[in-house]
């Protein structure tokens, strides 16, 4: 990528059409989620899974087609960091919910005013 | 011949290149850890999005139309720095710094929406000190909302940067940088209205 000035998008894979179908995608995503928020058609836990579904695909079209990140050697190490820091972030948020909520279900319920 | 933002390297100096390379993986071991204080945030909404101590909930402060107003903001901002970013590889500092302006002014949009948000509810009595559900709010959407502000003033500084010294391998390394931490800032969004906003009302 170095001295090609003005050449350097036209050869090979040009940057902006990849960021151009991320927007796309993320744009179509995101109209899709408000669309089924608002509108309220189905049950709130199935709209609940649906967008949980919907942001994890856009979570991963973004760092596909805006941060490039992919199975090649050059982003071995990034991509590296970003599963531990994952497994990490599962870790940290799944055990925090898992016990908190059951510490909640095991409380008894206290009765606040007499 | 692959563009990308993360292994791009405008420059030809060797020891730049390799630089601009530790530089860049430095700078993307510090956003995940960034990830996890943000993760630590959504932890700590998630435990107490029901703990409203008899006041508002979700459905009662949280404006959809709004919300989504300012997801368009910061997603389009995405786009445009991306756009950018282009110009900035093809050594093109006009149409860069244009582009720049034109990302800095949506985030702009996206960052006076949210304060906006925020001096409605404190008006309201629906400030932080309210509830413990309040309380996470405030602090998972003001950490965002400061990292975003952060954000628009490094890209001011290399607008000037550009402005003054033109598309220096210095400064396009530091752009990619800045252009990493921008796109962190609307995939950390993406979870945020999904887990806030999305959970709050349904």
């Amino acid at each position: 990528m170095s001295a090609n000035h003005s050449h350097a998008a036209n050869h090979g894979e040009n940057p902006l059409r990849s960021h151009v179908i991320g927007f796309a995608i993320s744009l179509a995503l995101t109209f899709f989620s408000f669309g089924l928020v608002m509108s309220g058609v189905l049950a709130s836990s199935t709209t609940l899974v649906v967008v949980v579904i919907a942001a994890a695909m856009q979570v991963f079209a973004q760092f596909h087609y805006f941060l490039h990140l992919d199975s090649s050697s050059t982003q071995r190490m990034n991509v590296m960091v970003l599963i531990y820091t994952i497994v990490i972030i599962a870790i940290l948020v799944g055990l925090s919910l898992w016990i908190m909520y059951n510490t909640h279900i095991r409380m008894m319920p206290i009765p606040m005013a007499r | 011949m692959s563009s990308t933002t993360l292994t791009d390297h405008p420059e030809s100096d060797h020891h730049l290149h390799d630089a601009t390379e530790n530089a860049t993986f430095g700078f993307w071991l510090y956003l995940m850890t960034d990830c996890i204080l943000f993760a630590s945030l959504f932890a700590t909404y998630a435990v107490l999005y029901q703990n409203t101590a008899s006041g508002p909930g979700g459905p009662e402060i949280f404006d959809l139309p709004y919300v989504f107003g300012e997801t368009m903001f910061l997603l389009v901002s995405a786009f445009t720095n991306g756009v950018a970013m282009s110009f900035v590889y093809k050594k093109d500092r006009q149409k860069a710094v244009f582009w720049l302006i034109v990302t800095a002014l949506l985030g702009l949009g996206f960052i006076v929406m949210e304060v906006n948000e925020f001096i409605h509810l404190i008006g309201e009595g629906n400030g932080p000190d309210r509830s413990g559900f309040l309380s996470a709010f405030f602090g998972l959407v003001g950490t965002h909302g400061a990292h975003v502000s952060i954000g628009l003033i490094w890209m001011a500084v290399m607008i000037g940067q550009l402005l003054i010294k033109g598309v220096t391998p210095k400064v396009s390394s530091r752009l990619i940088r800045l252009s990493l931490f921008w796109h962190f800032l609307d995939i950390v969004w993406v979870c945020l209205f999904t887990v806030v906003y999305f959970f709050g009302v349904a």
